[in-house]
């Protein structure tokens, strides 16, 4: 699809339209690219929006003028899917950032989309509230995590973002200003456009505001370390948890290599290194009697299926230093080579174990070095491949052949492409490959509708 | 070797509330925790258990529920503890509660080593270590970040000094009160917590201490007085420069230095 080019005299028009507006030579190469390494691509003009209004003359300009228009939040994307692939405009949604009101008696947060989601459990928590979603990139905004529906580390027991959604104002790729949702609880009015923007990656409209639900603060939480002699053994032991029917916020799983990773990454060393795989459990509760009672029986399966022992983290000190580390483990990674590019599937709880062991096995098949850690417990792996020293040229040809190898092996298994990162541009082929022309085709419907000339952060999704 | 680890119970939150009225921390369903600083003593104790073969003894001194903490050190790996606890212990400033630790080593001892934390994280004074040890007349060093050699005789240390480090050679017995650098301490093992679930802790009243005479304990025991308790201001005001990264940076090192912030060494 062609779109206009930007000329100084739509520059001119714009910046009557928005206050703050940076041209293409000013912008910073930060704006060109998210984390994932890729090849760079500029905005045509950046504006760094201010308020719903000001979004919506600018969508109008653009729609009138067929621009494309990207909108960001913090770039901790993954995918992709806040850079501008074909030019045009980065609408950068940081600014908007003020908390506008915690409704202690509907129980919901207003925010704007630029509201980091470090900022939330700040605000909420010493009001005994609690926005469960727990994405590790602590530094993303909230419009972003709306944006691809992020998950996080508490989904085993609280579900992911859009399960915290209740209401949203969005501006449409014409201008026009709509809300969806709102603070109700339950909502049977018509077709449900709120959670088709949820996950959307800006590709039907800009988020403008979003009305979160909070829950009650659990007062505490224990989390588990348990050291296994092997990674088959931490993983077979996820679904004896899950069958267990106790409930753990988050059940992670890592290797020995990725915690040393992150000490040097960190600086700090690890309370446990001694074994070569670990699961990491949490279980929250209003009282430690409450919590040790449910994970009595989890310790002891554990103990069963070959734990070396149960490591008891029941303090703020003892989480923040094992917690910390799993946060930082993206970045340890990314650290420790020349780049890398990621698989964020989602496969049946029942299947983890199996796809583990078969993403392992990658590094030797194809000759390039694979790590992963992630979420045992709701089945989203995250498996990164890892450039090295590799040229160029085989770097490319490895990298497409461990990809096409995973995702084609989640699909025989009824695992789905993204579990929390998101489509972007990146995973676009597999999408495809993955839900077939009758599922996509629906999604293009869709699209057409809410953006019937496609300027709306195109090339991303479907 | 035998080896004493000294830990307290302090409230479970930083956020801990001043009443008003009384002028007294409010400790009344605030969940409480192993102080923060004295988990890097049990590591260090358990290094050098690891290391030559140690029996440690964990002591305490607070009311019944204290021994919540003892039974996390027995899931650290400590292999006896002690709860000095009798209502006459009650309302001891530093001086009163050193005396009683003190007593209550020498009623269990002799050991070769005391490691204390650095301080709590409720009463911050960060001298009960040092007043032990004067107490139990034996050498100390605080201020230790690392352990650099053990014979048999006695112990070599670092201590990190505001403005120098410190190499001590320290014979037994002797007090150590130990920093964050000397290890992240390891987690409670619920492996330990099923072995010791039944394990008795000792409770030390006054009757069994060497010096029973009740006006060096507690209350009475206390030169100092609390004439009030208050939560510090909190000072949130803020400045806002712009301008070139030079003439900022010139700015700041000023802004610091005049403040006093800065220091000029050597």
């Amino acid at each position: 699809m062609d779109y206009h080019k930007l000329t100084q005299e739509d520059v001119t028009a714009i910046r009557a339209l928005a206050a703050d507006v940076v041209e293409s030579a000013d912008i910073h190469d930060d704006f060109c690219h998210d984390e994932l390494a890729g090849e760079p691509h500029r905005p045509e003009l950046l504006i760094r929006a201010r308020d719903t209004q000001e979004i919506s003359r600018v969508m109008k300009y653009a729609f009138e003028h067929h621009i494309p228009v990207t909108p960001r939040g913090q770039g901790t994307g993954l995918v992709g899917g806040s850079v501008c692939r074909l030019g045009g405009i980065m609408l950068d949604l940081a600014g908007m950032n003020r908390i506008l009101e915690i409704d202690e008696e509907n129980l919901t947060l207003t925010v704007e989309p630029g509201v980091l989601l470090m900022e939330i459990a700040p605000a909420v928590e010493p009001l005994g509230l609690f926005y469960p979603p727990d994405p590790g990139e602590k530094s993303a905004t909230i419009g972003g995590n709306i944006s691809t529906n992020a998950g996080g580390m508490r989904a085993v027991k609280y579900g992911v973002t859009r399960d915290y959604v209740r209401g949203l104002e969005v501006v449409l790729a014409d201008g026009r200003m709509i809300e969806l949702g709102g603070k109700v609880v339950k909502n049977s009015s018509g077709y449900n456009l709120m959670q088709l923007i949820v996950g959307s990656e800006g590709t039907l409209g800009i988020v403008t505001r979003a009305t979160l639900r909070l829950v009650p603060l659990p007062k505490k939480a224990i989390s588990l370390l348990i050291p296994f002699p092997t990674l088959n053994k931490a993983i077979e032991t996820v679904p004896k948890i899950i069958r267990s029917k106790a409930i753990p916020t988050a059940v992670e799983f890592m290797e020995k290599s990725v915690i040393l990773a992150a000490e040097e990454y960190l600086g700090r060393p690890y309370p446990d290194k001694s074994a070569d795989a670990y699961l990491l459990l949490t279980f929250d509760g209003n009282s430690r009697d409450e919590i040790e009672s449910a994970y009595d029986a989890v310790a002891r399966i554990c103990l069963d299926n070959g734990a070396f022992d149960v490591l008891i983290s029941n303090t703020p000190e003892r989480n923040e230093a094992i917690w910390k580390a799993r946060g930082a483990f993206l970045e340890a990674i990314k650290g420790s080579t020349t780049e890398m590019d990621e698989c964020d599937v989602v496969v049946p709880r029942k299947q983890v174990a199996e796809f583990i062991k078969f993403a392992a096995g990658l590094e030797q098949r194809f000759g390039v070095r694979v790590r992963s850690f992630g979420h045992a417990g709701d089945g989203n792996l995250h498996i990164y491949i890892l450039r090295d020293e590799l040229d160029e040229a085989t770097w490319k040809q490895r990298l497409g052949e461990v990809f096409e190898t995973l995702y084609s092996r989640a699909r025989e298994i009824g695992g789905q492409v993204s579990g929390e990162h998101g489509i972007g541009y990146v995973k676009r082929p597999y999408l495809r490959e993955s839900l077939g022309d009758d599922v996509l085709g629906l999604m293009a419907g869709i699209k057409k509708a809410f953006d019937p000339t496609g300027i709306l952060n195109p090339g991303k999704v479907c | 070797m035998k080896i004493a680890v000294c830990i307290k119970q302090v409230p479970g939150t930083t956020a801990v509330e001043v009443d008003p009225v009384t002028g007294t921390l409010k400790r009344d369903g605030v969940e409480s925790k192993l102080n923060p600083y004295d988990l890097y003593a049990l590591e260090t104790a358990l290094r050098l258990k690891e290391k030559l073969g140690a029996e440690l003894t964990a002591f305490t001194m607070g009311p019944p529920q204290a021994e919540d903490i003892l039974r996390e050190a027995y899931m650290m790996g400590v292999d006896a503890a002690v709860l000095i606890s009798d209502r006459k212990f009650g309302g001891a400033d530093v001086l009163a509660t050193s005396y009683a630790i003190s007593q209550a080593i020498t009623a269990q001892g002799p050991f070769d080593l005391v490691v204390t934390g650095r301080q709590t994280t409720d009463g911050d004074t960060a001298q009960v270590g040092s007043e032990v040890a004067e107490f139990l007349g034996i050498t100390h060093a605080a201020s230790v970040t690392s352990i650099d050699g053990v014979t048999p005789a006695g112990l070599t240390v670092t201590c990190d000094l505001p403005l120098q480090r410190m190499t001590l050679r320290l014979p037994f017995p002797a007090l150590i009160a130990v920093e964050k650098a000397v290890g992240e301490p390891r987690l409670p093992s619920y492996k330990r917590k099923l072995a010791t679930a039944g394990k008795p802790i000792t409770v030390l009243a006054l009757k069994d201490m060497a010096d029973g005479d009740e006006s060096h304990y507690g209350q009475s025991g206390s030169p100092t007085r609390v004439v009030r308790i208050f939560p510090p201001e909190a000072d949130t005001g803020h400045e806002h420069w712009e301008g070139d990264g030079t003439s900022l940076a010139d700015r700041l090192y000023h802004f610091l230095a005049d403040r006093k912030f800065l220091q000029r060494i050597g």
